[in-house]
């Protein structure tokens, strides 16, 4: 884990910290890898996507998860999932993946006449 | 309730306000400069609760002052003489070690004080009391998790860490030795202090670190008499009011 620590007494701002500096702040955060965040809104829902984060294992990241996507009540449960492990579709492949299904109307259940009783199917 | 009684109670009210208050000022200062953005994010979401907690201790306090006394006018015009916080929140951030170590002296302690304040005579200070303890038992966790990550890291954070308790150590002797007014608030300081201490040593141990030992103990700070930083807090914490006297949001 290698993690930059910079001692700052009160009042300090460095100067490679400040306003206008061309100094990445970004370069320390790549050290620790990038988790992807799930929240559960409700009891009875689905985790959904929130959105990702930096954190140095899934401890952090949990909590940095609560302090990030939960602090003004989003959520009753969290996931977090290091990045690299999801496998995503490749958008240059979205013709052969999804067009096929675009003429097949008939795989929707549209042409049967329901009873009333089921209309909210 | 008799006079003195209720000055007692008073001035135990505005210490743990006071004490809140001024850790919510210091974490606040790392407000746009924390190691990282998540990190930036936990602090001062902890700040913001300590402020919040102090704001129900100061409401408290002016109404059973009375004297259009406000949680403003307890916060913004009183002088370092008349702050009763805690020498060991008053402390400089340091580096992230020494800010960290800070909240895990400090919420362990409140966690286990409260704990015994949820129970106290007093129902209103009482309920103000469980009313903060789940924020602060993530204090607790969060702060921890820091205590063992950077005490068992790299030798540079594990020498940070050693330096943060020598810079911290000598006032945490403060918290358990009771002001005049805490004496008969139904605390018991020797089941404080030894919880804490076995809590304390526990942690240490997990994170590679030991407690000092033998160490002369600073205080003051529950009778007004402070190290030269609360002036300095104070003097950016109250400067609006001070400069334009009952101006408003």
């Amino acid at each position: 884990m290698n993690i930059k620590i910079t001692k700052y007494y009160y009042g300090d701002i460095p100067e490679e910290k400040s306003a206008g500096s061309t100094y990445q702040s970004a370069q320390d955060a790549t050290t620790w890898p990038l988790w992807e965040i799930f929240i559960r809104s409700k009891q009875g829902l689905d985790h959904k996507h929130v959105g990702s984060l930096h954190a140095a294992d899934a401890a952090m990241a949990m909590e940095n998860a609560r302090d990030v996507y939960t602090r003004r009540q989003e959520g009753v449960s969290i996931w977090v999932v290091e990045s690299k492990y999801i496998t995503a579709s490749n958008p240059e492949e979205a013709g052969e993946l999804y067009e096929p299904a675009v003429d097949k109307i008939y795989r929707h259940p549209t042409f049967y006449i329901l009873p009333d009783e089921v209309n909210y199917m | 309730m008799g006079i003195i009684m209720e000055n007692r109670l008073t001035n135990f009210i505005l210490s743990i306000a006071d004490t809140t208050l001024i850790l919510a000022q210091r974490n606040a200062e790392w407000c746009g400069h924390g190691p990282i953005l998540e990190q930036d994010i936990a602090i001062t979401n902890i700040s913001l609760d300590l402020l919040g907690q102090s704001r129900n201790f100061y409401q408290y306090a002016a109404q059973i002052i009375g004297n259009n006394a406000t949680e403003d006018s307890l916060a913004y015009l009183r002088t370092e003489r008349e702050f009763k916080n805690l020498l060991l929140v008053e402390q400089p951030n340091g580096d992230w070690g020494q800010t960290i170590l800070r909240q895990y002296l400090f919420s362990q302690y409140q966690y286990l004080l409260f704990e015994q304040l949820q129970n106290n005579a007093d129902e209103q200070l009482a309920a103000i009391c469980t009313k903060a303890l789940k924020e602060i038992k993530y204090h607790v966790r969060w702060s921890s998790e820091w205590v063992v990550r950077l005490g068992d890291g790299t030798a540079e954070s594990k020498e940070r860490m050693l330096n943060a308790i020598d810079e911290l150590w000598s006032y945490t002797g403060e918290m358990f030795i009771p002001a005049e007014y805490e004496k008969e608030m139904g605390i018991d300081f020797n089941a404080l202090q030894n919880n804490w201490s076995a809590k304390v040593k526990a942690l240490f141990t997990e994170a590679t670190l030991s407690v000092p030992e033998n160490i002369y103990m600073q205080s003051g700070g529950k009778q007004g008499i402070h190290t030269e930083h609360l002036g300095l807090i104070l003097t950016e914490l109250q400067y609006v009011q001070r400069a334009y006297p009952n101006s408003q949001w």
